[in-house]
């Protein structure tokens, strides 16, 4: 079991771009601990930055993956940058689009940009960017071997894929 | 227009202060990407990426093949590296397939190990002007 960061996909591009969707949940147990209160201060759940991040990272990993039809082992490999300027609180959404900079048998360069939007006002706020690298793990260049199952899109991606209408693209 | 050879260095220092976190002061011709500089092996390919955009015009793009830059696919092939020592032919292959590196640096041990010496800051200069001109 993989711990997911992304909920659905709402939107694919072939070979470009794909938006995955995060929802921000006080039943997530993780809040409570970041920030618990203290004896001056009240609690103040807040998403992990960093979380923010494998979001991302997940988001443009699934792109990254569809390029070769999934069977590259596709791992991060770089966070050449990330940017992430507000809060995100429970009950506000997360979106993360995701973008291919550049495709090579070694491996991926991706963009993407972070937003929120708080369901009093609908409204898409930008709060974040990121330049993430994958690699694919099998084409490395110390010749390492690593088993030949795709341990990576493994059955946490599926139902994300088949949930949101992209099952196919791993068949 | 041509590029000149010190617009060609301002670029790649700028590529490798960026991808490397490397402070300037260290980016010198000498200096070798993994020991001098802290590249590891997924630095390679984003400073491939780097230098493809910061080379590329609107006119035309500098697209740097799989290879062409930093050897592949010679490690495994055992005509070219044997108990991780390149052979005649695995040398004779990496300085034709790289006219940017000097390979004698590291001909008298030839261990696979040594190979990231090669690959200094004057190399990838050597690449890019190389590259440009043809």
């Amino acid at each position: 079991m993989r711990w997911m960061w992304i909920d659905t996909i709402v939107t694919y591009e072939p070979d470009k771009r794909l938006v995955a969707i995060k929802n921000v949940s006080l039943a997530e147990e993780h809040l409570h601990e970041h920030f618990p209160a203290t004896a001056t201060l009240p609690a103040q759940p807040v998403m992990p930055a960093s979380l923010m991040i494998e979001g991302m990272a997940q988001t443009a990993g699934i792109l990254v993956g569809s390029l070769r039809r999934f069977n590259e082992k596709v791992v991060l490999a770089k966070i050449q940058r990330a940017e992430i300027n507000a809060d995100v609180i429970p009950g506000q959404c997360i979106r993360y689009d995701a973008r291919i900079e550049r495709i090579d048998p070694m491996g991926a360069g991706t963009s993407g940009t972070i937003e929120r939007m708080d369901h009093r006002t609908g409204q898409w706020e930008k709060i974040g960017e990121t330049e993430i690298m994958f690699s694919h793990v099998d084409q490395n260049m110390s010749g390492l071997a690593f088993p030949e199952h795709n341990f990576v899109f493994s059955d946490s991606f599926r139902n994300v894929l088949r949930s949101s209408g992209l099952g196919h693209l791993m068949d | 227009m041509a590029i000149s050879r010190a617009e060609i260095e301002e670029k790649v220092t700028d590529v490798l202060e960026n991808a490397l976190g490397a402070d300037r002061d260290d980016i010198i011709a000498t200096a070798t990407l993994t020991e001098d500089l802290g590249a590891e092996s997924i630095d390679f390919l984003d400073i491939q990426f780097q230098l493809e955009k910061k080379f590329s015009t609107p006119e035309k793009a500098f697209k740097i093949e799989q290879g062409e830059l930093f050897p592949e696919n010679m490690m495994s092939n055992p005509d070219f590296v044997k108990d991780g020592k390149f052979t005649d032919a695995g040398m004779a292959v990496l300085q034709e397939r790289m006219p940017h590196v000097d390979v004698s640096v590291f001909a008298s041990d030839r261990n696979v190990k040594g190979l990231a010496k090669i690959f200094t800051v004057k190399s990838l200069c050597d690449f890019i002007d190389i590259k440009l001109k043809k």
